[in-house]
């Protein structure tokens, strides 16, 4: 083993001028939140870097429902559950529908409808949002799951069924064709070949809905206003609505949130990278 | 706008066209139709609704007196101009910082993911609060060690959307990070050897090696970023809510508040008036995209 040259270390330590304010900077709003959570109220406003007495007692005020804001905390995480578990669903099997009849079946006119899907990926939810609202109060599904349900399978379909087509562009069509010889319906072909080769994609996509569901926020507030009808992001933007509300209260409520996505996402990394990065910019 | 066609379109040519469809392409219609279903109800319906509300040239007018308009016009012309370019420049170098070999950068990228691996919500107040002016940990901190008040973070309009742009490139700076490192993987490390035989500078080989072939993906990223951004609502609307006296508006924001005070003419004529700025970043992605 040999001694690190003099350049060898020069070049270490510029990498670590580099490395150590990125660590600084990515770190301070997720550590500020994780120290407002375990602090008690009295620490929580003192400025103090950690806490004289850290505690778990926050965690247990909510999930406790113990303070005003947080009185339908367990209803309010239901709803976020199942409204990302159903938006994922419903965006899979719309997708994936939809990606087989444009890529394998050739329908007349699914290039059209992929040319809409991609102009409606291009479009800022932002911009949808204030005309979905009013169409979701025509169809009367205002303060209705299914309304934020149905509005975030439309905003998700559009990438999925464009990432979905690429990926089983790639599959040979020899198969399909060896499919038919041996005399595979359609739905069958679905069933058996396309759907079990495509299922890192469908993992990818699964993954991309359940998530983008659960961390809507601009959406969930404008279709859900009744507290027990509302997601968790909408709650924790009600917070700010006095002025007294317990930051380290939310902070927690905020971090208990932040901790499934955080953990889904690290959790299927490997197919998000490769599924969805290749998909989301191709040069 | 050609979607490239693979090898089963010579297939579908060699068959003789029939009159009607063939089994096949009736069960891609009916697996078409729940998209299908969805878009229209969904996507056509209340576009051409929206359309039909904002017809009236009256609120045009009316918008254009308002000076918060003009003020949320400028903010989003700021945010995509400045804000996206730093953040592209930022991401273009840190991608060369994180495909260094060492087990420490390795645990650091793992690490560098999380603001795009959270929600933005709990992030977003969580900055709020530490910009405080009273309670906040920040200007706690300035206290504690020069004796002076901090700057009232979120209550001068300047500061308040520089704020807003720095929230969004934590957000987002690991992704497009993420995206250019995959470029740069893409690059031969043959050229590089060649390069340092040669006895090229750092910057020979970023200027004749690295950028030629990103070019054209840093291009497309910060497009598509930048129409991202303008639909970049939780940014602004969390930290600022617009604030103060409503001068942090971005387009985004500005439609929400006109719908929140009921003036749902001015919230449509406002997101039309977004459209010169969105359709031909759009157009544009939609020819890459589909090439």
């Amino acid at each position: 083993m040999k001694l690190p040259t003099l350049r060898e270390v020069g070049t270490e330590a510029r990498l670590l001028l580099i490395g150590i304010p990125v660590f600084i900077w990515t770190m301070i709003p997720i550590y500020h939140m994780f120290l407002f959570a375990i602090s008690p109220k009295e620490d929580a406003f003192s400025g103090k870097l950690w806490p004289d007495h850290p505690t778990l007692h926050n965690f247990s005020i909510v999930f406790h429902q113990q303070h005003y804001f947080l009185r339908d905390f367990w209803v309010q995480f239901g709803n976020s559950v199942v409204i990302a578990v159903a938006v994922g669903a419903l965006t899979l099997i719309i997708a994936t529908c939809a990606a087989y009849a444009i890529s394998r079946l050739r329908v007349p006119g699914s290039r059209v409808v992929m040319n809409l899907a991609l102009f409606t990926y291009f479009i800022p939810a932002a911009f949808l949002a204030v005309p979905m609202y009013r169409t979701m109060g025509k169809y009367g599904l205002l303060n209705n799951d299914w309304s934020l349900i149905l509005a975030m399978v439309t905003i998700a379909s559009p990438y999925a069924i464009w990432v979905l087509k690429q990926a089983s562009d790639k599959l040979p069509v020899e198969l399909d064709e060896a499919a038919v010889m041996d005399g595979a319906s359609p739905l069958q072909i679905f069933r058996l070949v396309y759907v079990p080769l495509m299922m890192p994609s469908l993992v990818a996509i699964g993954t991309y809905a359940v998530l983008l569901a659960w961390n809507e926020y601009l959406y969930a507030f404008l279709l859900l206003s009744n507290d027990k009808a509302i997601t968790l992001p909408v709650a924790l933007g009600n917070f700010l609505a006095a002025d007294d509300s317990p930051w380290e209260l939310l902070m927690t409520t905020g971090f208990i949130y932040a901790l499934p996505p955080a953990a889904v996402y690290y959790a299927f990394k490997r197919y998000m990278v490769g599924g969805l990065t290749a998909g989301a910019v191709k040069s | 706008m050609a979607i490239t066609l693979s090898a089963s379109d010579s297939a579908l040519a060699e068959a003789p066209r029939p009159v009607l469809l063939t089994p096949s392409q009736v069960w891609g219609i009916v697996m078409l139709a729940p998209y299908l279903l969805i878009f229209i109800a969904f996507v056509v319906y209340p576009v051409g609704y929206g359309l039909w509300l904002a017809r009236d040239p009256a609120s045009y007018v009316a918008l254009f007196n308002d000076p918060i308009f003009a003020r949320a016009a400028v903010n989003t012309l700021i945010f995509l101009l400045v804000g996206i370019n730093l953040k592209m420049v930022i991401a273009l170098f840190l991608s060369g910082f994180f495909i260094q070999q060492r087990g420490w950068i390795k645990w650091l990228s793992v690490i560098f993911i999380l603001p795009w691996a959270v929600p933005s919500i709990p992030t977003i107040l969580s900055v709020r609060f530490m910009l405080n002016p009273e309670w906040g940990m920040v200007n706690h901190l300035i206290f504690n060690l020069t004796g002076d008040d901090g700057p009232n973070w979120l209550n001068d309009p300047t500061i308040a959307l520089s704020m807003a742009i720095g929230m969004h490139i934590w957000k987002s700076l690991p992704f497009w990070t993420l995206i250019l490192i995959t470029g740069r993987l893409a690059i031969s490390q043959d050229l590089f050897e060649a390069a340092e035989v040669d006895g090229a500078t750092w910057w020979q080989k970023f200027r004749y090696i690295t950028w030629p072939s990103m070019q054209t993906l840093y291009i497309t990223c910060t497009l598509l970023s930048m129409i991202w951004t303008l639909g970049d609502f939780n940014s602004v609307y969390l930290l600022t809510g617009g604030g103060p006296a409503d001068l942090t508006h971005v387009l985004s924001t500005l439609g929400i508040r006109y719908l929140r005070l009921d003036q749902l003419s001015l919230a449509m004529a406002s997101i039309v008036c977004a459209m010169p700025l969105v359709l031909p970043l759009v157009y544009f992605m939609m020819k890459r995209l589909s090439r």
